[in-house]
């Protein structure tokens, strides 16, 4: 079986300059690839005779609204064989089509669709890709971090309709993020104050 | 002049007692044989994740008990072991069999369950009475040691949230004694029930390929023939320590899952028992006062703990800014989290991995060209729960 150290500089070959970054940390391998060449790196992760990350476990995305590049998706692989774990990233813009993995691993045919239901992120070659979790004529991206906590919508029944009614999300009290910063730490917006 | 054969649309759900849950399942039939399966999901989606990143740390645990709410700790477990590894905290030896034992308990919760709803999709009733009485037993002991049947919140990130009541020990060796003779009766029942084989062997096979590519874990894989258990292969807490087994199947059918689920209940209590037996003294969670919060006594009597107290059930703990991803063997396959912190005292963002989310999409491959009624068999083998599919 091959060393996590020596697993990752033979990945960092093989890659070379597909690689933007790569770090080993709680005994797995964090890759950092260009957003580019994405079928041909995970082609070569899954078939490669030393790595074979012949599993994929989730796709998922993470978003940074301040960043120019404000998603980051990542991809986490198994390999049963070496019985390592490899978690493979690259940010990409807002409006950026990435290529669909469907036709190298099956199973990312729904966890495409999640991203896309949370996120809003488009695959492109994605044999169906519908919203997933949420409702029917669901709009907006849930977990994009612009996104309230509370939704927009709410839905009922209503005995006069007699059908189940969607109405904007009314609250009885506003939903209440305290800020328990420490005052002795400086809270934030004495931080701002501070830094103008 | 021959008839043009039309496909037959039907909705299989959402309100249906074989779809377990809230499955709405189009069927695309031709006569009785099925052409397509189009699984439509989410009908019980809560935003888990959103909502997750508006807690703390504390306060997300418990949402991990409401994701496959028939074997809870094993979720809380995953999590925990995120923070405990970013932090990079021991969890006293003590905290980690009472978590190992836990967790068998709820695998046996689980398969008992799944075993016995399959049963019942397929015909055979009384299994589920048997089963379900056991796990009763099994819910007193979540509830002995965590005040709660089902949404326990007992697994803290550094240890568990309080120790073992006097007598529970005794009373689940007890319950071990007992219960591989209950697994004999419903084994009696189905293993060899000429309607349980017919309406399971060769149903919903899955090659070893297929196993990986569909992303499969846990029974799914091993069903298969393939030999992968995360509590073997990439033991975490004191699994190292115990001998059991890893069942693994032949043929890939819904019988041979079934049987593997039947051997792992054995294997689980084999586990309990040597929990029980080696049970070390000691604390139960970690002794860092900025992690784990303080007991009453020391509220009352000491300022720091007071402090401690205050700032963990306000603002709660940090983390460090990390990134990472554990999973757990759950009953139902591999669970992971994949946790983003960013220093704060809530998950940037926390990533949920449910096993059957990958096993309910094959569905459309599992089931294609089998007749109507095999949906039930194949959807009980799989083994799904939408708490964890819906999220």
């Amino acid at each position: 079986m091959l060393k996590l150290k020596d697993l990752e500089k033979k990945i960092n070959s093989e890659l070379n300059t597909k690689v933007k970054n790569s770090k080993i940390k709680h005994n797995q391998i964090y890759l950092e690839i260009i957003s580019e060449n994405l079928i041909d790196t995970i082609m070569i992760l899954k078939t490669n005779q030393y790595f074979k990350f012949r599993q994929i476990i989730d796709i998922t995305a993470v978003d940074y609204p301040e960043s120019d590049k404000r998603f980051k998706l990542v991809y986490l692989f198994l390999s049963h064989e070496l019985n390592q774990r490899l978690l493979l990233s690259y940010y990409i813009n807002e409006n950026q089509k990435i290529s669909s993995l469907t036709k190298v691993f099956p199973s990312a045919n729904w966890m495409e669709r999640e991203i896309f239901d949370m996120y809003g992120i488009k695959f492109t070659d994605h044999p169906d890709l519908r919203r997933i979790l949420t409702d029917y004529g669901f709009e907006g991206y849930p977990l994009r971090k612009d996104f309230p906590l509370t939704g927009y919508n709410e839905v009922r029944y209503s005995e006069d309709e007699k059908k189940v009614v969607y109405e904007p999300v009314k609250l009885e009290q506003n939903y209440r993020n305290f800020d328990y910063e420490s005052p002795w730490e400086g809270t934030k917006y004495i931080k701002e104050q501070t830094k103008k | 002049m021959a008839q043009k054969s039309k496909t037959l649309n039907l909705n299989f759900g959402p309100q249906h007692p074989a779809a377990h849950g809230v499955l709405r399942l189009i069927l695309e039939l031709d006569g009785e044989v099925v052409e397509k399966a189009d699984p439509h999901i989410g009908l019980l989606h809560r935003g888990t994740e959103k909502l997750i990143e508006n807690k703390t740390y504390t306060q997300a645990v418990p949402y991990f008990d409401r994701l496959d709410y028939v074997a809870p700790m094993n979720q809380e477990h995953a999590f925990a072991l995120a923070i405990e590894k970013i932090l990079n905290i021991e969890v006293p030896i003590r905290a980690q069999f009472i978590r190992v034992m836990f967790c068998e308990i709820g695998r046996i919760l689980s398969h008992i369950l799944n075993i016995t709803t399959h049963a019942l999709d397929v015909g055979a009733l009384t299994p589920s009475l048997w089963g379900f009485e056991e796990r009763e037993t099994l819910m007193t002991f979540y509830e002995r040691v965590s005040g709660s049947r089902l949404h326990a919140n007992y697994f803290r990130p550094g240890g568990v949230h309080q120790d073992l009541p006097r007598g529970l020990l005794d009373d689940i060796s007890k319950f071990c004694i007992k219960f591989p003779k209950i697994i004999e009766d419903v084994e009696s029942l189905l293993t060899d029930n000429r309607i349980f084989k017919q309406r399971n062997v060769n149903i919903g096979i899955v090659s070893k390929e297929d196993a990986l590519d569909y992303s499969f874990s846990g029974v799914m894989l091993r069903g298969s023939g393939i030999p992968w258990d995360l509590r073997k292969s990439q033991p975490y807490e004191c699994y190292n320590q115990f001998d059991f087994k890893i069942p693994v199947g032949k043929n890939g059918d819904c019988y041979d899952r079934y049987l593997c689920r039947i051997e792992e209940m054995k294997e689980s209590v084999k586990i309990i028992n040597q929990c029980i037996s080696s049970m070390p003294k000691g604390p139960i969670k970690s002794t860092d006062g900025k992690i784990s919060p303080p007991t009453k006594k020391d509220i009352k009597n000491s300022m720091e703990a007071l402090i401690h107290h205050f700032k963990l059930f306000t603002e709660g703990f940090r983390v460090d800014k990390d990134e990472i991803y554990t999973a757990v063997e759950a009953p139902k396959g591999e669970f992971g989290v994949y946790l983003i912190s960013d220093g704060s005292s809530k998950p940037y963002k926390c990533k949920i991995r449910a096993p059957g989310f990958s096993h309910l999409q094959a569905m459309d491959y599992l089931i294609r060209g089998h007749m109507l009624a095999d949906v039930p068999a194949v959807l009980g083998s799989l083994d799904i729960v939408f708490g964890e599919i819906d999220r």
